[in-house]
């Protein structure tokens, strides 16, 4: 694994970015857009509510802002490799020296830094939001430290899985709008996993966060490597998987198929 | 190995690439020594680029060996190989958005260059280009294009430069302005491996050429391929037809003659240098009126489509 390689990759798929900037710029819009809903309902709750109305109130927005991570990353994700080969930049990629790998850890870092940001910041907002402009029952709900700490630990990594998510169908599609699509689609089991978190079904305790944050990372890897054996340069470039016994990659020291 | 193939960059032994029913490439041989522009020719669908993938690493060979720029052909060699090695595919491959610059700076990154920036600009400089680092590559002509790619191929200082029809698609000045830059290779010393099926390209270009057409028909320098597949023959054309060319041409050194027109002789040789100052006294002793007598030089096109044609038509 060369660290060189990898930021090589991460400084040229952030200079692709800052040149197109609408495709950072287009991903807040859709998130902005569905909370707008739910965060007038929550400015709207009276002080006199009960706190299970309260948390239902913040268990839409809580869920919403998981879904940022989540639904983000694949839409640039699924251009990553699928759109390489259509902008015709895989074959000059493939033949210089670097692994599956690094290749593939250097586009999930690039993409990683502006799906968390962007994360983050409509999360500041809502906090912020909520901190100066809801009810009390409202702010101690939402002000539930477990339930912070989830948000914080959670939203990186599931922007990675979704990364990875999008990456893989990256791989394997014919065509970058099937791999956005079913990207998109892969990441919805997530959601399933969110909504207990946020409508507190299951009770979020700072060791039961740091469990899940730490099963996600665990997960993370593996998809990194599961993305890496799927990379295939023969099935990208001309359709046809190898069969060949030399088209076997070492298994012994990198995780890469090339 | 061989004394040969241990002064060679390149050395292939029998590859061959099946795509499920369809073969490829069959039983590929060759090799190249440092500092030889090599070129490989045949039609569309010949596999020729299949071939230069599967020594760059990208796609894996059925069957068959090579050693690249040293190197066994192995996956677990894969990488080592791409550093020594540079492709520039048909389609130049730039990202169109980032400028030059960028573009090179993504590519030294990637080979780990110690000095990139020195390395970029060395590389501009070979194709002309250090005046147009900050363009955008989309704001650049194709020919333009190609050689960004061309500075990009040159940046690691490869062993092997493969150019898979780096003329494809130009226009005849940006055509010639790549011959140039492969000139300039030549005379840098650079191992080239082009393929192409633009035949004057390679005759032009080219020290050794291979004919492939799924399999290797020929290999050789350019004019001994010719030497091999044709008879040398003088063309003679008088003003009238000869009254006795039995008797005119019964010169030493011509081993047969035939009419292809009323006045115009086709005559086997075995050397045309000899033969056509033996040739022109005789027609001037005959009293013939000679408007001209030249060599009947075969191009390698001749050669190519004698060669690829019985293939197209085999294949109808």
């Amino acid at each position: 694994m060369s660290t060189q390689r990898v930021r090589a990759v991460v400084r040229k798929e952030m200079s692709e970015f800052r040149r197109n900037r609408l495709v950072i710029g287009t991903m807040a819009l859709t998130p902005l857009v569905f909370l707008s809903i739910p965060m007038l309902t929550i400015f709207t709750v009276p002080a006199s509510t009960s706190p299970s109305q309260a948390k239902a109130a913040v268990g839409v927005v809580s869920l919403l802002l998981f879904i940022v991570p989540v639904v983000l990353p694949p839409v640039i994700a699924a251009y990553s490799v699928v759109g390489e080969r259509d902008q015709g930049t895989l074959e000059p990629l493939l033949t210089a020296p670097i692994q599956a790998s690094e290749l593939l850890l250097g586009k999930a870092t690039a993409m990683f830094m502006p799906s968390v940001g962007l994360a983050y910041a409509i999360y500041l907002v809502v906090v912020a939001s909520i901190r100066f402009g809801a009810v009390q029952v409202v702010r101690n709900v939402a002000f539930h430290p477990p339930q912070l700490l989830a948000q914080l630990l959670f939203t990186p990594l599931l922007a990675l899985w979704a990364i990875w998510v999008g990456i893989a169908f990256s791989t394997r599609a014919s065509d970058v709008r099937v791999a956005q699509q079913l990207a998109t689609l892969a990441s919805v089991p997530l959601l399933g996993f969110t909504s207990l978190i946020s409508f507190q079904l299951i009770t979020p305790s700072i060791p039961l966060a740091i469990a899940f944050a730490l099963a996600l990372l665990a997960i993370d890897i593996v998809g990194w490597r599961v993305c890496s054996r799927l990379f295939d340069p023969e099935r990208l470039l001309t359709g046809a998987s190898a069969h060949s016994p030399l088209s076997r990659e070492p298994r012994t020291n990198s995780p890469s198929v090339r | 190995m061989t004394r040969a193939e241990a002064s060679s960059v390149l050395v292939v032994e029998g590859l061959s690439k099946r795509f499920g029913d369809r073969l490829a490439v069959s039983e590929v041989s060759f090799s190249l020594d440092a500092g030889e522009v090599f070129g490989f020719l045949g039609p569309n669908g010949a596999g020729k680029t299949t071939t230069v993938r599967m020594l760059a690493t990208v796609i894996a060979p059925t069957s068959g060996s090579a050693i690249v720029a040293g190197i066994p052909l192995d996956p677990v060699n894969g990488l080592e190989i791409r550093q020594r090695i540079a492709v520039m595919p048909e389609n130049p491959g730039l990202y169109l958005r980032l400028t030059v610059a960028e573009n090179l700076e993504f590519f030294a990154g990637l080979h780990g260059l110690a000095d990139p920036w020195g390395r970029i600009g060395q590389a501009l400089e070979a194709v002309n280009l250090a005046g147009r680092v900050n363009d955008p590559c989309g704001s650049l002509s194709k020919g333009l294009r190609q050689r960004v790619a061309l500075a990009r191929a040159l940046l690691s200082d490869p062993t092997i430069l493969f150019l898979d029809e780096p003329t494809s698609g130009l226009d005849p000045v940006a055509t010639r302005e790549v011959h140039e830059l492969i000139d300039g290779l030549r005379d840098r010393g650079v191992t080239v491996f082009l393929t192409t099926h633009r035949l004057e390209e390679a005759e032009r270009l080219c020290d050794r050429v291979a004919i492939l057409s799924t399999s290797l028909r020929t290999i050789g320098r350019p004019d001994e391929l010719r030497d091999r597949f044709f008879a040398k023959a003088l063309i003679v054309r008088t003003a009238a037809p000869l009254p006795d060319p039995d008797r005119v041409f019964a010169v030493p050194g011509i081993e047969s003659w035939r009419a292809d027109d009323t006045a115009r002789y086709v005559l086997s040789v075995s050397d045309a240098r000899t033969a056509a100052p033996e040739v022109t006294r005789a027609l001037v002793a005959a009293g013939a009126d000679l408007l001209s007598l030249s060599e009947d030089r075969h191009s390698l096109e001749d050669v190519y489509l004698e060669l690829v044609n019985d293939d197209v038509e085999a294949q109808r």
